[in-house]
């Protein structure tokens, strides 16, 4: 029987509300929003917190919508919500992509968007789509709020920029013109966390990539991207040849390890596959060649 | 101990419980509902799977405490006055069941994807159910019978 050690338990009411508890019980507090990361953490003491601020009241953190030439993603929006919403299937074709083979529709009704970014697993699919779509996160404190690239977000395993006493509020994502997006994934079974996973995202020049992102998961790329692989694109026209180049740039960049998912060489050849099939995907949606899902 | 106050199938319920406690273990130890199933402690097996409101989630992983003030449905409140639901029915008729450890879960989640999507094809059904195991590997009569429950759901 799995169950957490003793914890205190306290509501919170409002943004201000969190961050005024988190900053009482800081730095043995965390916040508690769908708690399918952090739960079963605290069943295997992995996680101890003394307190935990329930922070799933906050229907003000709960919305998508499109600002200017901004999504803007609330982090309190559950999982389901960012696969159902059609704003973001019709600009972000790479989020459902991702969220479609997020653990299963069940877990996805309750788990948020923040919760698995703010949880930081080096396998997390979001982490690596909000790092190709080259995402700004906003995190709120009580002396005010910050934000900071998808890309430095993510500071180690399980480790994020946010301070204690800080809540991640918002991600942010640029609209731009000529983009597309894709995300593959390979898992063992439905539901898993990934072997490998790739996201890119392209913004076309006519056929030319004037700019292009590449996140990674579970491979051991830093901070989720293949910035080689995006350096080499970058000013190249959009061929089968670079693409597949790119992917062989960004497997040698990666640095996966054996696990009980797979050797290291397998994970290995992921990327470099995933990384020529999530680009292909991404240059035929931004010439509006693919509206499918990926196979 | 915090006094947690929800509504169950309809009735609510008082309690004092430890903030620690899961939802499925308040809801078979301290109201005794223990129609849903403690399964694999882990969320993936989906034998736990309630109502949150309006969505299944897998209750091994969400506090009893999250859920004040919300309102869970259980397969205990899964028929109604007129009788089985549709998917009850269903179970029943197309051998959906063997131990029935995983019903509970799979019948909620059932309810849940014909309520938002009444004429299911098979891949959908599969979908859904994909968070949830069936340990005596049934998968093919609970596919077929939920799709009998869409075809059924006008039926007396």
């Amino acid at each position: 029987m799995q169950v957490p050690a003793h914890v205190e338990y306290d509501k919170a009411t409002s943004v201000e509300h969190a961050l005024t508890l988190l900053a009482r019980y800081a730095p043995e507090e965390r916040d508690l929003a769908g708690g399918h990361s952090l739960i079963p953490m605290m069943k295997l003491r992995l996680a101890q917190p003394d307190v935990l601020i329930d922070i799933n009241g906050l229907s003000d953190l709960c919305y998508i919508n499109l600002t200017g030439d901004q999504l803007r993603i609330g982090t309190l929006t559950r999982h389901a919500q960012l696969l159902d919403s059609p704003l973001v299937g019709a600009h972000f074709a790479i989020l459902h992509d991702a969220e479609r083979v997020i653990a299963d529709p069940i877990v996805r009704n309750w788990g948020t968007v923040g919760g698995s970014l703010c949880q930081a697993d080096p396998s997390e699919d979001l982490s690596a789509a909000f790092a190709a779509m080259k995402g700004t996160m906003v995190i709120r404190g009580l002396d005010g709020t910050r934000e900071v690239s998808a890309r430095e977000f993510h500071t180690g395993p399980y480790e994020t920029v946010v301070r204690p006493a800080e809540l991640l509020t918002e991600i942010r994502l640029p609209l731009r013109p000529g983009g597309g997006s894709g995300y593959l994934k390979v898992a063992r079974r439905a539901g898993d966390w990934p072997v490998g996973a790739a996201g890119a995202a392209v913004w076309l020049a006519g056929d030319v990539i004037a700019d292009v992102g590449v996140g990674l998961a579970a491979v051991g790329a830093d901070h989720f991207v293949a910035a080689e692989a995006e350096d080499y694109l970058r000013g190249r026209s959009a061929t089968e040849e670079n693409l597949a180049r790119a992917g062989e740039i960004a497997a040698a960049s990666c640095r996966p390890v054996s696990d009980q998912r797979g050797p290291a060489d397998y994970k290995r050849h992921l990327a470099r596959e995933l990384t020529a099939r999530a680009l292909r995907i991404a240059v035929a949606r931004a010439r509006g060649e693919d509206r499918s899902r990926p196979a | 101990m915090i006094r947690l106050t929800l509504t169950v199938n309809g009735t609510e319920y008082s309690r004092d419980v430890e903030p620690r406690l899961l939802l499925i273990h308040f809801l078979r130890d301290d109201l005794g509902l223990t129609g849903s199933h403690w399964g694999c402690d882990t969320s993936n097996c989906g034998a736990c799977v309630v109502w949150l409101d309006e969505t299944p989630v897998k209750s091994c992983t969400v506090l009893a405490v999250m859920a004040a003030g919300r309102r869970i449905k259980t397969v205990e409140g899964l028929a109604s006055g007129a009788g089985l639901d549709p998917v009850q029915r269903a179970f029943a008729q197309c051998h959906g069941l063997q131990c029935g450890f995983c019903t509970p879960g799979m019948m909620l989640t059932a309810r849940w994807l014909l309520d938002h999507n009444p004429n299911p094809t098979e891949a959908d059904v599969r979908e859904a159910i994909s968070g949830q195991i069936c340990r005596c590997t049934g998968y093919e009569n609970i596919v077929r019978s939920v799709l009998w429950a869409a075809h059924h759901a006008g039926d007396a």
